[in-house]
């Protein structure tokens, strides 16, 4: 516990110095607090007390024992694209600086905070979004289409990653952990039997396009945050993921975040310019997304080192797998159509 | 007599001390991770309960389905090579009506509150009527 104090006292000095840098005001003095600690990236709130007032703002880093990912782009890479995506309309955080090797901070990035609400559960459960629930599949729909309309010159460095090498990759990680799960090979094996036939433009990806990674207020979506999964290829992708029944947090029977019909997405998609999508595409993505996430829920349950605990929200994570095996065979063999 | 308690009882009284008496008095982060030290706690217990029973059941189905028991992991295994060969698909009711008891027995003890496995539970109580 010390050793945490220590740490966040540590940061909060690093962090002050960094804004008076940058002319922004001071750390306000005990504003500094830790909203996530994920895997990979740490996700700090403080506030810059400035001339003008307090300022809220975002410190976005990873993790520094973070392992190298190929799934992820660098943290200035992220930055740089929420810096464009914002430029072409999409709503994301004003990013206020890229941290450089002398702010001392490690990788990231310090950003605007949105005012909203970003937990899903209360997005979709809270009375203060009852009158804009009904409009947010339409909203996600007309966001996704700008996103899949930006121009891919001028992007930092993103791998492109159609449906193919997709599933050859999930494949090799689902024989990493020793395979032996038939639904998973169930859905292999129709996920490339039914792969997009058409060869599209690669367009921008999101990667993880959800209900959790948007902030919402009442008067709809203000942000699109989690840009580190982005990537070149089907734009589907993100249309399906946003309805695999995990991002659905309990309201099943609204495929879309929990608050709203595939329909209504796709309406919203077409609205903003984007392609004519049909709902089997979605639900080919759906499916391949189902899959991808069974499959991180198994690989988030790795030990640190061989021999070493596993952290016990991740070890609780990799128990998840069944319920993307579960989500499979409602998709692909739903009870009471057989 | 001399194994009273059993070990999901055992469970039962550490994870209501950590509930009721621990839980109230932390915050943030802590107070986030002794509840999914809880919820860790509960499935452990309903896996000592049913895990055994579990295995039993799929392993008949599956030897139904395969002809003969040759254990568990093995008719697994060779499940799974059939499936990615082709030769067995959802095309058979009986690999289907397999492949659903196995996830819905796994959620019972995995995650009992998830939607989906409920909206199965709900299903079947329809169906009996």
């Amino acid at each position: 516990m010390s050793d945490r104090t220590d740490a966040a006292a540590t940061l909060a000095k690093k962090l002050n110095a960094l804004l008076v840098r940058l002319n922004r005001g001071k750390l306000k003095d005990g504003s500094l607090v830790r909203l996530t600690a994920g895997a990979h990236q740490e996700t700090w709130a403080f506030e810059a007390a400035g001339e003008a007032g307090a300022t809220p703002l975002i410190l976005r880093r990873l993790a520094a024992d973070a392992a190298p990912s190929d799934m992820t782009i660098e943290p200035e890479s992220e930055a740089q694209l929420m810096r464009r995506a914002g430029q072409c309309g999409v709503p994301v955080p004003a990013i206020h600086h890229i941290l450089a090797p002398d702010d001392d901070l490690g990788r990231g990035f310090l950003a605007e905070r949105v005012a909203g609400e970003s937990l899903a559960p209360r997005i979709l459960r809270d009375p203060a979004f009852a009158a804009i629930r009904p409009r947010l599949a339409f909203q996600c729909g007309g966001i996704a289409a700008r996103i899949h309309a930006m121009p891919t010159t001028n992007l930092p460095p993103l791998k492109t990653r159609f449906a193919a090498p997709q599933l050859d990759d999930l494949y090799a990680l689902y024989q990493s952990f020793g395979g032996g799960s038939p639904v998973f090979e169930v859905a292999f094996r129709w996920l490339r039997d039914h792969l997009p036939k058409e060869a599209r433009t690669a367009r921008l990806v999101h990667g993880d396009f959800r209900n959790g990674n948007f902030i919402v207020g009442p008067d709809g979506v203000r942000a699109v945050l989690d840009w580190e999964l982005a990537h070149l290829g089907d734009p589907a992708e993100d249309l399906g993921w946003i309805t695999v029944n995990s991002w659905r947090f309990g309201a099943i029977d609204q495929p879309v975040g929990g608050f709203g019909s595939v329909e209504q997405m796709l309406k919203g998609y077409g609205s903003a310019g984007g392609e004519a999508f049909d709902t089997a595409t979605v639900r080919y993505w759906r499916t391949l997304g189902s899959l991808r996430w069974g499959l991180f829920c198994r690989n988030m349950a790795q030990p640190p080192r061989p021999g070493l605990p596993i952290a016990v929200e991740r070890a609780m994570i990799g128990r998840r797998i069944s319920e993307t095996e579960l989500d499979l065979l409602d998709i692909l063999a739903p009870e009471g159509l057989q | 007599m001399t194994q009273h308690p059993a070990a999901t009882e055992l469970l039962a009284s550490v994870s209501s001390f950590l509930r009721d008496e621990l839980l109230p008095s932390l915050r943030g982060a802590q107070a986030f991770n002794l509840r999914v030290s809880i919820n860790a706690i509960e499935l452990v217990r309903r896996e000592i309960e049913q895990a055994a029973d579990a295995a039993a059941r799929e392993r008949s189905r599956l030897a139904a389905l395969l002809g003969g028991d040759r254990g568990l992991d093995a008719m697994r295994n060779e499940l799974c090579g059939k499936i990615a060969a082709g030769e067995l698909t959802l095309e058979e009711p009986a690999l289907c009506d397999h492949l659903r008891a196995t996830a819905m027995e796994r959620m019972a003890i995995d995650q009992p509150s998830y939607s989906a496995y409920l909206a199965g539970l709900a299903r079947r109580r329809r169906e009996q009527q």
